[in-house]
């Protein structure tokens, strides 16, 4: 397995003493779709902002795709490609020009560069707005082009830092979409991001980061498999004057239509729409009460942070 | 070999960036300059001058033209470097070029060679503005150019550091008013340091700017109050100097990183 990034003892503490990293430690395989989630003040941004080399680390080491970034900075910094949380470009340039001149500060000339902003302009949906200065774009529109500018030197590690904040939902599947593809093409993507819906749906392995310390770092598939329980709403075709009693199925009523039902793993979903079946009740739909991700990261973070308190 | 061509590469996107910006928006940086100059030789010049009579052995216009030159070519390298830098850092673009694999000395060329060019621009159409109220005839060009090459290259490095360590847009705009304007006001763009009592005469060599300004009209007109070689090794202890500093702030992230 090549490693796109190793992450050893990071420690960062900033000049008014906070220590925004205890130590963290962290390895991200080449081709991975990676989410490194955690609450607001985590550390998550200050991870990436060291990767970037826009923090200055206090202690540890970082290599990215085997260059050290104290000693090999500039073939480090080649490798990887920023799409911070906070639009950063120039207000009064237009968008390609935007991508032409970062295209330039990693040394492509004008030719070139011209026609890879081209190609992704049109990929991301920018092309007609090519000649438009940045400031006029709409947030999506904005997002995308901080994209179309992380990718424009063929970077092999992309890292997007809530990438879909305040993106409307078909905007976000399309980028959804547009980053599964060049995950598809080989390149290594770590994501922050609050929607975990985003993070479960794309990403294969996850850490969680708390308190400056990541403390959980597996697969999805594996994080999810700790649920052991999960809340289900029902909703139910004839009006529930109270809440039935389901033989190994807590439930309680949420309104005259709407059961909340709480499922075992071990116990699977049948048993309880026999348990339905046997006392008439129709049901015309169910959904996850929560995003099964965000259930599961809400516990981690709450049982880190008693951790503290105790 | 591939350091070197991406190097290159870099500095010109930063170099004709910087043009491109100053130059798209000429009605504030390039024009009011040259409307100013101007008026600085009619009234100075034409009204007030023909009453003064001579200065250093010319007509005061002609003594006092390549003083007003110096003075657009040095508040516009300063004024676009620190413009420029700040409002890069403000809209947060400057990590663009941080999260690049550029190196400090290209950062640092690309912008204070911007300002450069800026200054120099100025500096032309002040010329050309000057044509209309005197003859010019340079009598040293090879000096004249490299003078205010040099004062130039000074000020954009100063105003890259100004631009560096300022918080808001009112630190971009206190050293301009209150360092650079009354030091060039004072710096023999108007009169001759002859016409001062000698204390002040003294006081006077230790403003850089006198210097510069003296070497620049000694390229012109022939005449100068101080000497050249002295000016000349002057400018270029500050150009090593502020460009060594300005390297370092760049590399330790002064401002710019956390």
């Amino acid at each position: 397995m090549t490693t796109a990034i190793s992450i050893r003892g990071l420690e960062k503490t900033y000049p008014n003493g906070m220590r925004a990293l205890k130590g963290v430690d962290l390895e991200v395989a080449q081709g991975d779709f990676f989410a490194l989630l955690g609450p607001n003040g985590a550390g998550k941004s200050t991870t990436i902002g060291i990767l970037s080399s826009l923090v200055s680390k206090s202690a540890g080491k970082v290599s990215i795709f085997g260059h050290d970034l104290d000693t090999e900075l500039m073939a480090a910094k080649r490798c990887i490609g920023v799409v911070p949380q906070e639009f950063n470009f120039s207000q009064f340039e237009k968008c390609q020009d935007i991508l032409i001149n970062q295209a330039g500060y990693y040394g492509i000339p004008a030719g070139e560069a011209r026609e890879r902003a081209e190609h992704f302009l049109r990929r991301l949906n920018l092309w007609d707005k090519r000649n438009v200065a940045s400031r006029m774009l709409s947030g999506g529109m904005k997002r995308r082009l901080m994209i179309a500018r992380a990718l424009i030197h063929e970077p092999r590690l992309l890292i997007l830092d809530e990438p879909t904040a305040g993106v409307d939902i078909e905007i976000r599947r399309s980028m959804w979409q547009f980053l599964e593809e060049i995950n598809a093409q080989g390149v290594t993507i770590i994501l922050t991001t609050h929607y975990l819906e985003e993070a479960e749906q794309l990403c294969r392995n996850i850490a969680i980061i708390d308190g400056g310390q990541i403390i959980h770092n597996t697969s999805m598939r594996e994080l999810l498999k700790e649920l052991q329980v999960e809340t289900f709403l029902l909703d139910c075709r004839d009006v529930q004057a109270q809440a039935p009693v389901l033989a190994g199925y807590p439930c309680a009523l949420v309104d005259d239509h709407t059961l909340e039902v709480q499922v075992d793993r071990e116990q699977g979903m049948n048993g309880l729409f026999t348990e339905l079946a046997a006392q008439g009740i129709q049901v015309s739909s169910l959904r996850n009460k929560s995003n099964r991700l965000e259930e599961l990261f809400l516990r981690l973070v709450d049982g880190n942070a008693q951790k503290g308190v105790a | 070999m591939n350091y070197w061509r991406n190097s290159w590469v870099a500095f010109t996107t930063i170099l004709f960036k910087e043009i491109r910006r100053f130059s798209r928006i000429w009605p504030q940086t390039l024009l009011p300059p040259g409307i100013t100059m101007a008026l600085y030789f009619v009234i100075f010049g034409n009204l007030i001058g023909s009453r003064i009579g001579d200065m250093g052995g010319f007509d005061y216009i002609d003594y006092i033209v390549p003083g007003l030159i110096m003075m657009a070519v040095i508040t516009n390298s300063y004024s676009n470097v620190v413009s420029s830098f700040f409002s890069t850092k403000f809209q947060r673009s400057i990590e663009e070029l941080m999260v690049a694999p550029v190196s400090p000395h290209v950062i640092l060329l690309g912008y204070t060679l911007g300002g450069v060019a800026r200054g120099l621009a100025v500096g032309l159409i002040v010329t050309l503005m000057s044509l209309f109220f005197t003859r010019l005839q340079v009598q040293h060009i090879g000096l004249t150019i490299a003078v205010v090459f040099l004062t130039s290259l000074v000020f954009s490095l100063g105003g890259f550091i100004n631009a560096v360590y300022a918080r808001n847009f009112d630190d971009i705009s206190i050293v301009p008013t209150f360092v650079l304007t009354p030091l060039t006001y004072l710096g023999g763009v108007f009169y001759s340091i002859n016409l001062l009592p000698e204390f002040w005469q003294g006081v006077s060599l230790i403003n850089p700017i006198l210097h510069m300004v003296n070497a620049f009209r000694f390229g012109i007109l022939g005449v100068s109050d101080i000497n050249i070689g002295v000016a000349l090794l002057l400018m270029a202890v500050f150009v090593v100097g502020l460009y060594l500093f300005s390297y370092r702030l760049l590399v330790r992230g002064t401002g710019l990183r956390q």
